[in-house]
């Protein structure tokens, strides 16, 4: 097996005393789906947060490309590769929905102020290489007809398409994924899964969060089952949905609800 | 302000840009038909004005910061080339770029601890900032002569003519104005103007796709006090005197409005702006007292029925035209 992509260490997260995540490990091995599962409040989403650096970790590490991040700002991480999506998405509603695929390209250039101020031609030509860049993509996910349209004007499920495309202008090695079928209807989620199995058939790493059983089990080729903020499975899917551990900590769940 | 289309095409100028020049083609006409010089300085103050509000409403209008102290870079700006040219004689030429540097660098550090916060620390810091500079103009009565001003400023002088006066002013400034519109319309339409808009809507989404949100605004706000200290540096040596209530809070707050009733994050917003700010003065002075009240007045009337300010007057009405044809 090759090094992971990504690496977590003994990872753990405390918020007023109560662990959100606690002594966490497990590795992303290039090219795979990795699912994130567990009821709520599990500390999936504090787990994400830490990988993409809106929330710094108590202690533990987290290495991506055998580099450590855990204490690098959010946009560093981005430099280096990692993009992501939103739970509560985080598209710029008063662009449009090129000009936000278009900011998910910004690392692609290098026009600073002055060059930017004084529009030499290198700098033309790097708009107009962005654009056909966004505009590529954007026809990729069949968004291109709306290319002019305000973000904001988008209807659910393209704003969630959009934030995708957005995150993959980035020209990202590990994506991660915050809910993507959260809020989408059966058949809109079943395309976002045939997208993100597309993804990763041309090399993309993937880790998602997900309530989405349905897409969690079809799409995964790993799941990592947490439970008050500790591990207590990963595996495939017949190995998670058997698991004696996993089956006992959904059916606390249904009890409490 | 759309992205271009991606399709390869010769060059060719945008709406924006032929808008500027045959504006400023226009103005550039104003003294071979104006019937005093009267006409002749407001315009020249009025394009100083511009450079000003087009600054500020690139900082907060775009970038969604709040600084309160415009006025006071316009200022420092005023005060570095004004100083250096009445005390130490040095060019006006030479005072420009140093005004516009020193305010700039005035903005970093006050952005350096401010801007790394969310919230709305940049404004308090910014108020505190044109208070002490205010304070500074008054007590350094040495440099800067305190409350009777700054006296002995020389005016721009080019190939042996002084451009004494707002009238004989007006082709520089014209061009200085004109030189600032445009940076400001490129800034905009290039991978850093992109950035700022994204920052200034969300800075997680921003942060997000490499985009430091941080290193973004505090680039912004030291470009946008820096154009300020350049008009600055105009308004001295133009005006051929500095005196500080010019640069109070007071008028920073008013700057604020004008971006507001311009239309803030419109491109052309700042033209209104620089109008009204300009003009309204020169319309109410008879009313004394009462300037003020009116000139509340007709803020209130403009943010109440055109909460985009002037500039969003011809899409408001557009809508409701729209918004007829479908009844």
């Amino acid at each position: 097996m090759s090094d992971p992509i990504l690496k977590v260490t003994d990872l753990s997260r405390n918020f007023d005393g109560i662990k959100a995540v606690s002594d966490l490990s497990f590795v992303v091995q290039p090219g795979e789906i990795k699912a994130v599962i567990g009821p709520n409040g599990a500390g999936k989403s504090t787990l994400f947060n830490m990988i993409a650096g809106v929330t710094p970790p108590s202690s533990g590490e987290i290495h991506f490309q055998g580099q450590r991040i855990d204490a690098l700002p959010t946009a560093k991480r981005a430099e280096m590769g990692i993009a992501r999506t939103f739970q509560n998405l985080q598209i710029f509603p008063e662009m449009t929905v090129l000009e936000n695929v278009m900011a998910g390209r910004h690392m692609s250039g290098d026009i600073g102020m002055m060059r930017a101020i004084l529009r030499l031609p290198a700098t033309v030509a790097e708009e107009r290489r962005i654009s056909a860049e966004a505009m590529e993509l954007l026809g990729r996910f069949g968004l291109k007809g709306l290319a002019t349209t305000r973000a904001g004007d988008l209807s659910f499920g393209q704003s969630k398409i959009l934030e995708l495309a957005r995150a993959l202008a980035c020209d990202p090695t590990l994506l991660l994924l915050d809910e993507p079928a959260a809020g989408l209807p059966h058949a809109e989620a079943d395309e976002m899964s045939r997208v993100i199995r597309e993804l990763n058939a041309g090399g993309m790493t993937v880790v998602l969060v997900e309530h989405n059983m349905r897409m969690v089990m079809s799409i995964s080729h790993d799941i990592l089952v947490l439970n008050n903020g500790q591990w207590i499975a990963e595996g495939d899917a017949k190995h998670v949905s058997t698991h004696p551990d996993v089956l006992a900590a959904y059916l606390g769940e249904e009890e409490d609800a | 302000m759309k992205a271009d289309p991606p399709t390869p095409r010769r060059f060719r100028l945008s709406p924006d840009m032929i808008g500027l020049i045959a504006l400023w083609l226009m103005m550039s006409l104003v003294p071979f038909v104006a019937p005093n010089y009267y006409i002749v300085s407001l315009v020249t103050m009025g394009l100083i004005n511009l450079m000003l509000i087009a600054s500020l409403n690139l900082l907060m209008g775009y970038g969604g910061q709040i600084s309160l102290s415009h006025a006071g870079f316009f200022g420092l700006g005023a005060y570095v080339s004004g100083v250096l040219n009445a005390k130490f004689g040095i060019s006006p030429w030479i005072g420009l770029p140093s005004a516009a540097i020193v305010a700039g660098l005035g903005a970093f550090a006050i952005g350096l601890p401010t801007l790394r916060l969310k919230g709305h620390y940049l404004s308090m810091a910014t108020l505190g900032w044109n208070a002490i500079l205010v304070v500074l103009f008054n007590q350094l009565v040495d440099v800067t002569g305190g409350p009777n001003g700054l006296l002995g400023v020389e005016p721009f002088n080019f190939f042996g003519i002084d451009l004494a006066s707002e009238v004989y002013a007006l082709p520089l400034v014209l061009v200085i104005s004109f030189i600032v519109m445009v940076g400001i319309l490129n800034l905009l339409r290039s991978r850093m103007g992109r950035a700022l808009r994204a920052v200034a809507t969300n800075e997680i989404g921003a942060d997000a796709i490499g985009i430091d949100s941080f290193r973004t605004k505090i680039a912004f706000f030291a470009v946008s006090a820096g154009i300020a200290g350049l008009a600055g540096s105009v308004y001295v040596h133009v005006n051929m005197y500095a005196s500080p209530e010019t640069f109070a809070v007071s008028q920073s707050i008013l700057l604020i409005v004008m971006v507001a009733i311009g239309g803030a994050g419109a491109f052309w917003g700042p033209v209104l702006g620089a109008m009204v700010y300009t003009l309204l003065p020169q319309i109410f002075a008879d009313l004394h007292d009462a300037e003020l009240l009116a000139f509340g007045v007709g803020m209130l009337v403009v943010l109440i029925f055109f909460p985009r300010g002037l500039a969003g007057i011809p899409a408001a009405i557009r809508n409701l035209k729209t918004k007829g044809q479908a009844r």
